[in-house]
């Protein structure tokens, strides 16, 4: 019964067997230690469902995502290949679409990625020949219509489980729905949210995606990142742009002795997670443990989502 | 219009250094508009030459000019006379002005004595935004008469990005205004909020940049 499933990876068959999935996330180092890199994502196995492998992420140059992907493969497990529109036109992208597919990664994150200002390279030129909407269109056509963007037709489509980010916390609020909402009709299955910490907003958003029939369209991952420390919740409520920390994790987490930070900071992400499966239209958890990949299978185990399921 | 930023006199004197007589060129045109190369900024700038050079015990001869414009060949003309007692032209015109020097003056060394910032326009005294990138298919017409191509850090043409928070861009230090903000808030002036949901596809480039060098042609006025 493949023919049912687009690409056929493991996330697509939980989803569709109506499960909630679970999602990690590895970033690629700066430079080429392999054996780092699969340390960490060690500790994923077995925890999560797919790991997503980000692309540069806030524009800060590491290996690349899709030699990172294959990388995962090797090791037994599923990555979510991150693509950015930032450092590629529609030639690169299209033709790294078509080789991560022949490398045989089935699930692509579209993204527009951070701007390179935040990165470690703020000389450098950015593409944006296309945003995130138009790359989702960009690998639906090719698998569905088997073309590329000029019309060209391919040889051989990519069979590609499509993926993007909505953030539900920037402005205008009322907007943030409708984007998503774009998304998935570009060509979007499956969207991560970035890191919630404000749960009502997040529920209000949920709420716009449910009676727009967005949750019947896509399947919707809560994004889940533990707070390590105070400096930690401090630095994401102050410099990062659209994160929205309230001040009682903060307090929360200012209220346990120094020793006992870290643990509060997994209880209020396990909390947080079963919140979020309990609300309507959550088909799953990205679960993005920065540099805390070793707490994952704590946070899974806590949070009652192991073992994972087995799909064929 | 086009707008101009001085370049560093120090940068300036470090191209001139092996010259002893120079033509700093103005132009009437955007850059007197933008106070950054008309007849006042030459004086300017060929005194402080002058002094610099002074100072350092090397002087320095000027002369000056300040063309009609320096972005039409019969205006560089008046510039033959005192260029060919001179050893190079500071031209201090946006980045046409010493290319046409240069196309005028074959041998005579041309240095810019400007950055050109942007095709924009005033905001207060003293203050220049960008509002155009010259993409050749003008599509402010889709977003409320605003251009998310130049006033996107992103160039998105989907909406904001997860950087805009409050009405202002995550790049920039807090000094950008979210150009997806605006144009949400001029759709919704408009009742013409439906232009923002719509799927924007693929933005043909061949007119922009990089399609090559770009020469516009109007053959009734051709001669």
């Amino acid at each position: 019964m493949t023919a049912e499933y687009s690409a056929g990876s493991r996330l697509e068959k939980i989803f569709k067997s109506g499960q909630k999935a679970v999602t990690g996330e590895c970033g690629p180092p700066r430079g080429c230690d392999v054996e780092h890199f699969k340390h960490k994502a060690n500790f994923l196995k077995g925890n999560v469902d797919a790991v997503n492998v980000t692309d540069n992420q806030t524009a800060v140059v590491r290996f690349c995502s899709m030699a990172a992907s294959k990388i995962l493969l090797e090791m037994g497990m599923e990555p979510v290949m991150q693509m950015v529109t930032r450092d590629m036109n529609r030639i690169g992208l299209q033709s790294n679409i078509l080789g991560a597919a022949a490398l045989g990664i089935k699930n692509l994150l579209c993204l527009t990625g951070d701007h390179q200002s935040f990165g470690d390279h703020p000389q450098a030129k950015n593409v944006h020949d296309m945003d995130s909407v138009m790359l989702a269109h960009t690998v639906k056509t090719m698998r569905d219509e088997g073309k590329m963007v000029s019309g060209t037709e391919l040889q051989g489509r990519p069979r590609m489980f499509i993926g993007a980010a909505a953030n539900p916390f920037a402005d205008p609020q009322e907007f943030r729905v409708i984007r998503m909402g774009k998304k998935i009709a570009a060509g979007a299955q499956f969207i991560q949210t970035q890191c919630i910490y404000n749960m009502e907003r997040f529920r209000k958003f949920m709420e716009m995606a449910n009676d727009m029939g967005l949750t019947e369209k896509c399947y919707i991952m809560a994004g889940i990142t533990p707070l390590k420390s105070v400096g930690m919740a401090n630095y994401m409520k102050k410099f990062v742009p659209g994160l929205d920390v309230p001040d009682h994790y903060i307090t929360r987490l200012k209220g346990v002795p120094k020793e006992k930070v870290a643990a509060e900071g997994i209880k209020i992400a396990v909390e947080q997670i079963q919140e979020c499966l309990a609300m309507k239209g959550i088909a799953g958890i990205h679960l993005m443990a920065i540099e805390w990949e070793d707490h994952v299978p704590e946070i899974v185990q806590a949070a009652g989502l192991l073992p994972r399921p087995v799909v064929d | 219009m086009v707008i101009g930023e001085a370049k560093p006199v120090a940068e300036i004197l470090e191209k001139i250094k092996d010259f002893k007589k120079i033509v700093v060129a103005g132009c009437k045109g955007c850059v007197t508009v933008c106070n950054a190369g008309g007849e006042k900024e030459v004086a300017i700038l060929a005194s402080e030459l002058r002094i610099a050079r002074k100072a350092a015990g090397n002087e320095l001869e000027t002369l000056e000019y300040t063309c009609e414009r320096q972005c039409d060949p019969e205006y560089i003309e008046p510039l033959d006379d005192l260029v060919k007692d001179a050893e190079a032209i500071v031209s201090i015109a946006c980045s046409v002005g010493p290319q046409y020097c240069t196309a005028r003056y074959p041998y005579v060394p041309v240095f810019p004595g400007l950055n050109t910032m942007s095709i924009g326009g005033a905001a207060e005294h003293g203050v220049w935004k960008e509002y155009c990138q010259a993409c050749g298919n003008c599509i402010i017409g889709d977003f409320g008469g605003l251009c998310p191509i130049t006033r996107c850090a992103k160039q998105l043409l989907n909406g904001p990005c997860g950087g805009s928070s409050q009405g202002i861009c995550e790049v920039g230090k807090g000094s950008i205004p979210c150009i997806w903000q605006l144009i949400y808030d001029r759709l919704k002036n408009l009742n013409q909020l439906h232009n923002m949901q719509e799927i924007k596809l693929y933005k043909n480039w061949s007119t922009s940049r990089d399609g090559g060098l770009r020469t516009t042609i109007r053959e009734e006025l051709k001669q």
